[in-house]
């Protein structure tokens, strides 16, 4: 069974301090557009960013030179309403500039609430929540049916597992023998109505997914190192589609927004923002003072 | 007129064909054989689709996923971003209504081309009650962005169907019955998707019919012929994008429409044509035939057929009432 971990507050000082500043820069980037946009989904793209900066900067074969090449890696991030960290993730990657997301929410732009392949380095439209595990299911197939070598990367919520859909796929990962397939689960525990475990339980995760046939790993989901080294061991277990379950914090980063619902979608007023900033600034200088 | 025209045969009745999904199958194992990207995927339905002889011939071009269409479509969609031609296979019942938001997002929304075919369409399972019917997937798909809906009626226009899909790089959706379908065409013309076919010319009643409902609208016009009443048998094998003009043409031509489908006359063709013909400002005496808003009965496709008008007898009643 893996072992259970705590998220931590530390931000991995000291350990990869390129990474860390991606990530105080990532969260930075997506309270000012979701601020703009006055509407987002920030609690949960706080929690899963930290994933995202290192999939996208350690571990993806993928950029926006290759994202037509069939032998890129591919990413579908089935919890999509946490879009706003995906865009800053992808404006840094030079899939498209960081101003770009000036238009989010507006008339007629593409940067929506959602992803969509109208948004350069968007693989699949998702937002329904269960799709992308199926998808990435069929992703991972047709890999194994070409004896290609790259690997499919989906991103769940964990109040998305009560959409059956995913158990499906599941079943189907290990079926077919997977082991090109990751699935990260966020769980961060806390859904729009509440805690997950009094919505609907879904615990014991990591048993419920081994007797699925899954490698399982559970691990800090804010400790970049770990997540790092986990990710660049893939696939856990040879023949096995291979399952990290992240622990986050949802809100991450900004204390005032750490595990509280209302900021599944709440958006900061002003006030709000510069305190947001003002903790993550401090965050920043420490870490730039450690590094003299 | 703008539908292609072709030679009526004799009379349907008196030649045999095979199910569409037989034709399905078989068409669908030449091309398999020819494009390794061919792809089947099926929710433990390759019998009642009649696929064991692809499964057998080309087992690595079979994906199958059990019974959970939602991981099938999904799963097809998957497959076809990676560059498969992919043929998801499932009853039309389950796969249309289970499965809809996964076609929605996933292929439409998405524009993953997959090829949804749903099999034993409409009231072909008419005795396994109404789990069984797919009498809404016409409505459903209608109202979805980026697919287009073509219904078959025989085996020339099935086969025909299974090779546009094949090179088409859009979704799909393609459904057939299981009744074995006699030829409705003499020659072999052209068939293109969003081309209606002339079945019979006519200028009395115009019956515009899809899939298995072609075979019993012809037949009402063999009925009415020695009355004294022209009639012409389109067939509008693809719903959507709709031959508006061969709508338009037959509105203008012919004294009377009736619309004929194997599906709620709520959303089908028969309000598809309802539509074209209203906003082009033409008022013409007009029927919608297919399943009344009511607790479907059961029993085989030809007594279902019978009980709501759909036979070659109903038909002709309902043309004679409308003249």
């Amino acid at each position: 069974m893996p072992a259970q971990t705590t998220p931590k507050n530390n931000w991995g000082l000291g350990t990869d301090n390129q990474l860390t500043l991606k990530s105080l820069h990532y969260r930075r980037q997506l309270l000012q557009y979701i601020k703009k946009a006055g509407a987002g989904h920030t609690g949960g793209s706080l929690s899963c960013v930290d994933l995202l900066n290192v999939l996208y900067n350690r571990v993806l074969r993928v950029s926006p030179e290759t994202f037509t090449d069939p032998h890129r890696d591919r990413y579908v991030q089935s919890k999509g309403h946490s879009i706003e960290a995906l865009y800053v993730v992808l404006a840094d990657q030079g899939f498209f500039p960081l101003e770009d997301l000036e238009t989010l929410g507006a008339y007629r732009s593409h940067f929506v609430g959602h992803p969509t392949r109208k948004v350069a380095g968007i693989e699949q439209n998702t937002g329904a929540l269960g799709h992308g595990l199926p998808i990435c299911v069929g992703m991972a197939l047709g890999g194994k049916m070409d004896d290609a070598s790259y690997r499919v990367f989906t991103l769940l919520g964990d109040g998305e597992l009560a959409e059956g859909s995913n158990w499906e796929a599941a079943m189907s990962a290990s079926h077919f023998g997977l082991d090109n397939l990751v699935a990260i689960i966020d769980r961060n525990r806390l859904q729009i109505t509440g805690p997950t475990r009094e919505v609907c339980d879904n615990e014991p995760l990591a048993e419920k997914f081994i007797a699925f046939g899954w490698a399982v790993r559970q691990q800090d989901g804010h400790d970049l190192p770990g997540l790092e080294a986990r990710l660049q061991d893939i696939p856990f277990e040879a023949g096995k589609p291979s399952l990290l379950i992240a622990d986050t914090i949802k809100g991450k980063g900004v204390s005032f927004m750490e595990n509280v619902g209302r900021w599944h979608h709440g958006v900061p007023n002003p006030g709000e923002y510069a305190a947001a900033l003002e903790e993550l600034d401090g965050v920043l200088a420490l870490l730039e003072a450690n590094a003299q | 007129m703008s539908a292609t025209s072709h030679t009526a045969a004799n009379h349907p009745a008196q030649q045999t064909g095979q199910a569409n999904l037989e034709v399905f199958s078989q068409t669908l194992l030449e091309l398999g054989r020819r494009d390794p990207s061919i792809t089947v995927v099926t929710s433990d339905s390759r019998g009642s689709a009649k696929l064991g002889p692809f499964a057998e011939a080309l087992p690595s071009q079979v994906v199958e996923v059990g019974i959970a269409e939602q991981n099938l479509v999904g799963i097809a969609a998957g497959l076809a971003s990676t560059g498969k031609k992919v043929f998801a296979v499932s009853p039309a019942c389950f796969l249309t209504a289970r499965a809809l938001e996964q076609i929605k997002n996933d292929v439409c929304y998405s524009d993953n081309p997959v090829n949804v075919v749903g099999i034993s369409a409409g009231v072909s399972y008419g005795a396994l009650g109404s789990t069984h019917h797919s009498l809404h997937d016409l409505a459903a798909l209608r109202a979805i962005n980026n697919i287009d809906i073509v219904v078959p009626a025989d085996n020339f226009e099935t086969r025909s169907a299974i090779r546009a899909a094949a090179d088409q790089q859009h979704p799909i959706y393609l459904r057939f019955g299981k009744r074995p379908m006699a030829p409705l065409y003499a020659e072999e013309g052209t068939f293109q998707v969003g081309k209606a076919l002339c079945v019979r010319r006519g200028t009395d009643i115009a019956f515009i019919a899809t899939g298995e409902t072609v075979h019993p609208a012809l037949a009402a016009a063999e009925l009415l012929d020695p009355l004294g009443v022209s009639c012409r048998v389109l067939s509008m094998h693809t719903i959507k994008p709709l031959d508006r003009q061969a709508l338009i043409d037959a509105a203008s031509q012919c004294r009377a429409l009736i619309t004929v489908e194997e599906h709620s006359v709520y959303g089908g063709l028969g309000e598809a044509c309802a539509a074209v013909l209203l906003q082009e400002g033409i008022a013409c005496r007009f029927r919608i035939t297919g399943i009344p808003d009511e607790y479907t009965i059961t029993g085989s496709q030809q007594e279902i057929f019978g009980h709501y008008g759909l036979s070659a007898e109903g038909l002709a009643k309902t043309a004679k009432d409308l003249l």
